[in-house]
């Protein structure tokens, strides 16, 4: 196989672009996918400080260091969620990244700080282990993004992982969700804008990135989502790209071209009434968020020990924050007492 | 060779192509990649019958 770009040895073949690439032009592709998603979906402007969520696998880092690589100002948020080993050595890789590059890397530990790990939490508030988990993470990333001051929270979906989401969704047919399966999110009724600058590469891709930049990630897939399905989307995705490459890209890209307007009012509706949760001050349509509605049943669950990731506190909530509204950006963050690894 | 998510271990007579290997192995390349000595083999790499190989899923994420 011969690289497309200098007809030099190639490393990877992409068939939905029907192409091969050498490691240059192949790392020089990542970043061109990567920059026209973000100038394409206005997601990330100049001067801008970004949070990435980090999970220590292939997609948040590689997310993390193609936006080092294009030029932003991207400092890195990971959570400590208490699931055994893989938890541990997740974080080990997030700090190992940020550390060997001189990066920011935040961290919060939920056991610590919430009083229950993802396996005995979901157990005790009876819910399913990636639902509590899901539910954790976003609460997490949302509050510490609009506490820190950054104008845009990052995360490492790609494109494997929005077609997934669209296939469950337009399987079950749950419209409410498809109105806002968008690249970006913007910032309203108290969440901080969004943004998915991976949505134009493939996992096969963003893997192989880590790969040829040396990156070392958790390679394990979670013991808690083993079987679920979302994986199973996507491989029965990947059994269709297999006899009709492009297809993912086909499917999701048409989606957003052609019918996610469609699906928007009902987005809408679905966000009407949103409120101030009376507990933690996030938006919600309940009388109290979901997050502190799981933190109120799980956190009796507490397990014995905790993970051993760095123990912090987070700050004021939102509610007391919008209070002290008067205070700047740059102090409220550092009121957070959010611990840095670095 | 190396396969992950489960961790096991196979013999597989060289030498062999990429695409022939993973069609062996019924492995659809779209969730795989081949990785021998931390680099990354392209699909029409001839494995000889010394080469050790990781075949490693791309494949992760838990819901949304």
């Amino acid at each position: 196989m011969k690289c497309v770009t200098c007809k030099g040895p190639a490393i990877i073949d992409i068939r939905r672009h029907n192409a091969n690439f050498c490691t240059e032009h192949f790392l020089e592709q990542c970043r061109r996918q990567v920059g026209k998603a973000i100038d394409e979906f206005d997601m990330i402007r100049p001067g801008e400080r970004a949070l990435v969520a980090v999970s220590g696998g292939k997609d948040s880092l590689a997310v993390w260091d193609l936006l080092v690589e294009l030029g932003h100002d991207v400092d890195g948020f990971t959570i400590g969620l208490g699931i055994g080993d893989y938890s541990s050595t997740s974080s080990t890789y997030a700090r190992a990244f940020a550390e060997e590059r001189g990066l920011r890397l935040l961290e919060v530990d939920l056991p610590a700080t919430h009083g229950y790990d993802i396996p005995t939490g979901a157990r005790a508030a009876r819910r399913a282990p990636c639902s509590a988990c899901g539910l954790s993470k976003r609460h997490l990333f949302d509050a510490v993004a609009l506490e820190g001051g950054y104008d845009v929270l990052v995360t490492g979906h790609n494109l494997d992982d929005e077609a997934a989401v669209l296939f469950g969704n337009t399987l079950h047919w749950h419209t409410e969700y498809l109105g806002r399966q968008l690249p970006v999110l913007p910032a309203r009724d108290g969440f901080p804008r969004k943004v998915k600058p991976l949505v134009r590469l493939t996992e096969r891709e963003t893997a192989a990135y880590c790969v040829v930049r040396g990156i070392d990630y958790q390679v394990e897939e979670c013991p808690m989502a083993s079987g679920n399905r979302h994986l199973g989307y996507k491989h029965a995705l990947n059994e269709i790209e297999r006899s009709s490459p492009g297809a993912k890209h086909s499917f999701y890209f048409g989606f957003l071209a052609k019918a996610a307007e469609r699906f928007a009012a009902e987005a809408d509706e679905d966000r009407a009434g949103l409120h101030p949760c009376p507990s933690c001050g996030a938006p919600t349509t309940s009388e109290v968020c979901a997050f502190c509605r799981l933190v109120e049943r799980a956190g009796g669950a507490r397990p014995d020990e905790g993970t051993g990731a760095v123990e912090v506190v987070l700050g004021p909530t939102r509610a007391a924050a919008t209070a002290a509204a008067a205070v700047p950006p740059a102090t409220a963050s550092a009121a957070t007492a959010i611990g840095a690894a670095s | 060779m190396l396969l992950r998510n489960p961790r096991r271990e196979l013999e597989v007579d060289g030498p062999i192509t990429i695409v022939n290997l993973l069609a062996r192995l019924d492995v659809n390349r779209e969730s795989v990649l081949v990785i021998r000595g931390g680099e990354l083999v392209a699909g029409d790499a001839t494995l000889a019958d010394d080469d050790e190989v990781e075949i490693r899923p791309v494949i992760s994420g838990g819901a949304q």
